[in-house]
């Protein structure tokens, strides 16, 4: 494999069993993402984007075939292997934003630094990051005091927190309207021009895929090109 | 951080949050509300036998340890003959006949009673003058509404309200000890006999005297009786209380069984984003756990508190058939009970949602 990729697939398979018949999601993909890099992965629903999502990022394990991520082999990590590596190795966005309801936007950040043991409070630099979010005066608000763009940003503050090696967003823009969807994806270029930040992006909408270096496209659980 | 989560999760959800505490705190109101009336009963008991100045009981050998029901086994000449020994500056004889769970009309011989307790205090009207009189105290009185002159129907009889007594002298309800045995047919019959001595150091003395000359009797000195007045020596209490507790346990178990299932269902969604963010089984049980623990703090907390309403309640409504104490000693055990409870209600659905996916919990809607 190339040791200079930050992501690394090859043959990745998955299978998931659904009453007694197995189903297919993906049926050996090979990916190569290099640190910096901002991919941009599309294809129609069912075509295995979000479990390739999953799988790198560490929420279920591959049926077959090899991933390594940040040079971590996910196939021969344990559940437990698997949650140490969701801590600081990546960062999830997802388009339903998916924060604490009951915790203001400050404190959603500060959960997952708690929960990687980083301590509650993120260091000044990310002040900085803050401020390019355009979310540091709206921190001490609940999500259901934010708009939908705020709220994404915030998710997005809390994805990066902790460093990860590797920022995964899965139709960040879905739930967005063209004002908000385009400030997020800004801001998914900013951090990766200006802070060199791996970003997967998943997505169904062309416009927000053009926002990447490249873009992967999916069909029945295989890569079937990549373009840029 | 984590409490903060925990804190935040209870004040999202007020109504469950504070239904969850109501609900585990009637059992620890129950264990303390059964545990403060043994205790209250007792030491009620206990200070009233101590208020008659007595130094040694004699009792029918039938006589139960506490309650002092009995037949009337002792013949009053042997009144007269304990008088007459040695050191015995005063023995009196009393009957006694329940008129409610534990409360007792008492026969009494007033002249002796006042030479011995150096007399009722009393609130209102005067001493037993008729065969029918009768004396109340004050916590009867209050709970029967009774005032001197009025008549009360006791053991089928009319007895003529004499007088209102303080409390704290043998008796809430003193009759006089002829009219009592007639009514039970016990005329020349006594249940106990009270001994003074001359001085408390010839009580042991007297003791062994009495015990000589009485055989068939048992003769206690006051420290034996007041000591009788022990949750160990009645029989039913302790596996009354345990029951007691173990209901507290079931339903404290039940209810945050089902207040954390529906926890965990509500919340699956969240489980989900803190497992994506990497939190560990341990720290997803950890917060269900927690949480569970602070419910049961806050229904330890409020069962208490309504164990004050309830001895309130109690000295409002039946001052004199119950005396509830506030059992301190037992703060601890309830809180042990009730966390324990808590906790274990909170093992499977903390468990569950530990082991829930988090691909799967994330789409939960």
């Amino acid at each position: 494999m190339n040791n200079g990729a930050i992501i690394e697939t090859r043959d990745l398979r998955k299978v998931y069993r659904v009453g007694q018949v197995d189903v297919p999601a993906l049926r050996g993909v090979d990916l190569l993402v290099q640190p910096g890099e901002f991919l941009s992965v599309v294809g129609p629903s069912g075509s295995g984007k979000s479990t390739l999502f999953h799988i790198i990022g560490g929420l279920t394990p591959p049926t077959a075939g090899e991933v390594k991520v940040g040079g971590q082999n996910l196939a021969a990590l344990s559940d437990g292997g698997r949650t140490r590596l969701r801590r600081r190795t990546v960062g999830f966005v997802f388009q339903k934003f998916n924060l604490l309801p009951n915790l203001t936007a400050r404190d959603n950040i500060a959960v997952a630094r708690h929960i990687a043991g980083l301590g509650a409070h993120p260091d000044t630099q990310f002040d900085e990051v803050l401020r390019l979010l355009g979310i540091a005066g709206r921190l001490d608000h609940k999500p259901n005091a934010l708009s939908g763009g705020e709220q994404q940003r915030v998710a997005i503050a809390r994805a990066i927190v902790n460093h990860p090696a590797i920022l995964l967003a899965d139709e960040p823009t879905g739930n967005l309207d063209s004002e908000n969807s385009k400030a997020v994806l800004e801001v998914l270029r900013d951090l990766n021009q200006r802070l060199g930040q791996t970003v997967l992006m998943i997505t169904h909408n062309p416009e927000a895929a053009a926002y990447g270096h490249s873009t992967v496209h999916m069909r029945d659980g295989r890569i079937v090109d990549r373009t840029g | 951080m984590t409490g903060k989560l925990v804190l935040e999760n209870l004040k999202n959800r007020p109504l469950r949050s504070l239904l969850t505490i109501l609900l585990i705190a009637v059992p620890v109101t129950l264990i303390l509300t059964l545990v403060g009336l043994t205790q209250g009963m007792l030491a009620d008991a206990q200070n009233r036998q101590r208020g008659i100045g007595a130094d040694i009981v004699i009792r029918g050998s039938t006589t139960q340890a506490v309650t002092s029901f009995s037949g009337y086994t002792i013949p009053a000449p042997m009144v007269d003959k304990v008088q007459q020994q040695p050191h015995v500056k005063l023995a009196m004889g009393v009957i006694n006949d329940r008129v409610e769970l534990i409360l007792a009309l008492t026969g009494i011989d007033v002249a002796k009673f006042n030479r011995m307790t150096g007399g009722f205090t009393y609130d209102q009207g005067g001493p037993l003058q008729g065969a029918d009189d009768i004396l109340v105290d004050r916590l009867y009185a209050e709970e029967h509404h009774l005032q001197v002159g009025q008549t009360i129907k006791l053991m089928n009889h009319d007895w003529r309200v004499a007088g209102v007594i303080e409390p704290g002298k043998l008796a809430r309800l003193a009759v006089p000890i002829r009219t009592l045995q007639d009514l039970d047919a016990a005329t020349g019959m006594v249940a106990q006999i009270y001994v003074q001595v001359d001085d408390p150091a010839n009580v042991d003395r007297v003791v062994d005297e009495l015990q000589h000359l009485l055989k068939s009797y048992k003769v206690y000195t006051m420290a034996e009786i007041t000591a009788m007045y022990n949750v160990d020596q009645i029989p039913a209490i302790k596996p009354f209380t345990v029951v007691v507790a173990a209901i507290g346990v079931v339903i404290g178990v039940t209810v945050v069984w089902l207040s954390m299932y529906m926890v965990v269902l509500q919340r699956t969604r969240e489980i989900g984003i803190l497992k994506a963010l990497g939190a560990s089984k341990a720290f997803i049980l950890g917060i269900i756990l927690a949480e569970a623990t602070l419910l049961g703090v806050g229904g330890t907390i409020l069962g208490i508190v309504f164990s004050y309403g309830a001895q309130w309640l109690i000295r409002t409504l039946v001052p004199a058939s119950f005396q509830m104490a506030i059992a301190y000693g037992w703060w601890p055990r309830v809180a042990a009970i009730t966390l324990a409870a808590a906790i274990l209600g909170a093992l499977y659905p903390g468990l569950s949602a530990a082991r829930q996916d988090p691909i799967e919990a994330l789409a939960y809607e």
